[in-house]
């Protein structure tokens, strides 16, 4: 394809058109516009069972709107041929399953399908992608190593990694730091800003916790019912009357005391424990915005999906 | 830090070695099978040395010789090797396209299906020989048939598919059993040793009909694998990657169900081979993906040495072939419940 000479210019852009979306005879979404800036980290929020998810999939192909279109490109997507859609689109499935006893490389390399004909060997070109795409996520050393042998941060950079050798400017997670600690959600969420920074590279996530949505989000979109409440820069979507109106809970917002990004600060029915507030702010601010930021954690906890 | 050279090697080395593997593994069942194969051309009431065995079959060896290797013994050795093939590839396809080592399509519905009509010809129309085959492969087809469209759901998923498969396998038994205590005891007695799968009296024409189904199903299968190995990731991420799903699954499924059911024509319903042959091809390569090729060669194996058993090593009685991998594959069964068990996944 022609793409790889010129794919500095060959930006794509993603966007949704009227979409309404469910499943059976259950609606999730019923009518939703959006525009995914090209070029940006963009995060999708929400409460749980919001439709964060089934539009990141519909986004993706992976669920057919009933109504209205995604396009890429300007074109819609059901129109493209699946395969084709690959080559410019990845995805990172939630709960991705590898066959038993694959190794890392093997796993990665899979990503070359869409570029591969079966009638086509493997070449050279394969194997340098593969092996770019396992050195930018750390996971080279890992080579030879069957994935169910790795931790749970080392399994996800592998799964980007496949993600990566397909060589999108697009790529898609669902929910990439669920089932992570949190040392490995970090990095992560750091690996997706280097890649983001170094290929200028799309990147559309779901997370859970609002404050990391906040750090590494360049574009927010917050959803509720379905529907898009607020979108933009995490500064103008993060707000307290935002938050309560998309999760039901009052919160407070100060500004992340190393970031810079709105920080929420959740009040919750038993916040006012005056004997330990006092001991506290006694000491320092700083700190009792970290304590409140673990308190945030442990609001915003991931589903158990 | 490694540069971008280095790198590369290090994938295109990690690629090397499995492949080399496979293809060792690949080379060594390939001799063995041979080397059984001609043992059991050697074997006989008229005992002929191995070596003679292999003159005849390279064209050299006396008249005498040349009777009975290739009138007589080989059409029942060839039918035992194509068969196994045919089922182990069969066996790896399924299990690859559930992700599971229990969708094999004799732990599913597909034999018993075959099975339930087979009987069905012997008992009720009082068929025998092609008929017979004729009726099991319809039978294996409107199986599958029935199983896909009960577990068709915006998609089938293979837990779906093995439940109902199951479920219609326990249908199809029971049909089977009706029948049988419904019939004369000469005629049960006959469908019985159809049932436990058996490779006596095979001709020519069991021979040329598995041919013919590899001939068709082996390109095919190489054309599929490539997506087979996309599908084991998963449907989302395989959708991802461009793969259209449904209609290769569908094919994967039909290309499964062929194999599978023209082996239980010729044969019966030689149980386990499709079960143990793939995860033993599995983890002699120590390959993720479905191992066609080598779970072919397996099934060869498997069948080629169960077929010498049965027939040689007890004595004047010769036995059906199925008891004897009968005998193999329900402990790996036990043993494979059993784990998945304790893992609590469906492995």
């Amino acid at each position: 394809m022609e793409n790889s000479v010129e794919k500095p210019e060959t930006k794509h852009s993603l966007a949704a058109e009227g979409l309404a979306v469910g499943y059976d005879q259950r609606q999730i979404i019923a009518d939703l516009s959006v525009e995914i800036p090209t070029g940006k980290i963009t995060v999708i929020v929400g409460a749980n069972a919001c439709g964060k998810s089934t539009l990141l999939k519909t986004l993706a192909r992976l669920l057919k709107p009933s109504k209205g279109r995604v396009l890429l490109d300007g074109k819609s997507i059901q129109s493209i041929p699946t395969r084709e859609v690959a080559t410019q689109l990845g995805l990172l499935p939630q709960s991705p399953t590898a066959p038993e006893g694959i190794t890392v490389a093997d796993l990665v390399g899979r990503g070359r399908y869409p570029r591969t004909r079966w009638i086509r060997q493997w070449t050279k070109a394969d194997d340098e992608a593969v092996a770019d795409a396992m050195t930018s996520t750390s996971v080279l050393e890992l080579a030879d190593r069957p994935i169910d042998e790795l931790s749970g941060g080392q399994r996800q950079r592998v799964w980007i990694a496949m993600a990566l050798a397909q060589e999108t400017d697009i790529l898609l997670l669902d929910e990439p730091t669920t089932f992570l600690d949190l040392t490995h959600q970090f990095e992560v969420l750091d690996l997706l800003v280097d890649l983001n920074k170094r290929d200028n590279r799309t990147i559309v996530l779901v997370l859970h916790d609002l404050n990391q949505a906040c750090r590494f989000g360049d574009h927010l979109i917050a959803m509720k019912n379905g529907a898009i409440v607020a979108k933009g820069n995490p500064a103008d979507v993060i707000t307290e009357e935002v938050v309560h109106d998309v999760f039901g809970l009052h919160v407070k917002i100060i500004p992340d005391p190393v970031a810079g990004t709105p920080m929420v600060v959740p009040l919750g029915r038993h916040t006012t424990r005056t004997d330990r507030v006092q001991d506290m702010v006694a000491s320092n601010s700083a700190v009792a915005a970290l304590a409140a930021s673990a308190a945030a954690n442990g609001v915003c906890k991931p589903s158990e999906r | 830090m490694t540069t971008a050279e280095e790198a590369v090697h290090i994938i295109s080395h990690a690629r090397a070695v499995r492949q080399a593997r496979t293809v060792a593994v690949i080379g060594v069942l390939a001799m063995l099978v041979f080397v059984t194969f001609c043992v059991s051309l050697s074997l006989g009431d008229f005992k002929i040395p191995v070596i003679d065995v292999v003159k005849t079959l390279f064209g050299g060896g006396d008249k005498a010789t040349e009777f009975i290797v290739n009138r007589l013994r080989l059409p029942r050795a060839l039918t035992g090797l194509m068969v196994g093939a045919a089922l182990g590839m069969s066996g790896a396809i399924f299990q690859s396209i559930a992700r599971n080592p229990l969708a094999s399509p004799d732990i599913i519905g597909v034999t018993y299906g075959a099975s339930a009509f087979a009987v069905f010809a012997i008992v009720t129309l009082g068929m025998t020989g092609l008929a017979v085959s004729g009726f099991a492969i319809a039978g294996a087809i409107l199986t599958a048939f029935i199983m896909y469209v009960l577990a068709w759901r915006h998609g089938v998923s293979s837990y779906r598919l093995i439940l109902i498969g199951i479920g219609i396998g326990a249908i199809a038994t029971s049909i089977t059993s009706f029948l049988l205590t419904k019939a004369r005891v000469e005629i049960a007695q006959q469908a019985l040793i159809w049932l436990t799968g058996s490779l006596n009296g095979r001709d020519w024409s069991n021979v040329q009909a598995m041919t013919v189904t590899l001939a068709i199903s082996a390109p095919l299968s190489v054309w599929l694998v490539h997506r087979l190995r996309i599908l084991q990731l998963g449907d989302e991420t395989a959708y991802g990657l461009g793969l259209r799903v449904e209609s290769s699954r569908l094919g994967l499924i039909v290309v499964g169900v062929f194999l599978a059911a023209v082996a239980t024509a010729a044969a019966g319903p030689i149980g386990f081979v499709a079960f143990v042959g793939p995860p033993i091809a599995r983890r002699l390569t120590r390959s993720p993906g479905p191992a066609m090729i080598t779970s072919a060669l397996i099934g060869a194996l498997v069948v080629a040495v169960s077929d010498l058993i049965a027939q040689h090593a007890f004595g004047e009685t010769q036995l059906p072939v199925g008891v004897v991998t009968g005998v193999v594959g329900a402990p790996y069964l036990m043993y494979l419940l059993a784990r998945t068990n304790r893992v609590g996944s469906g492995g």
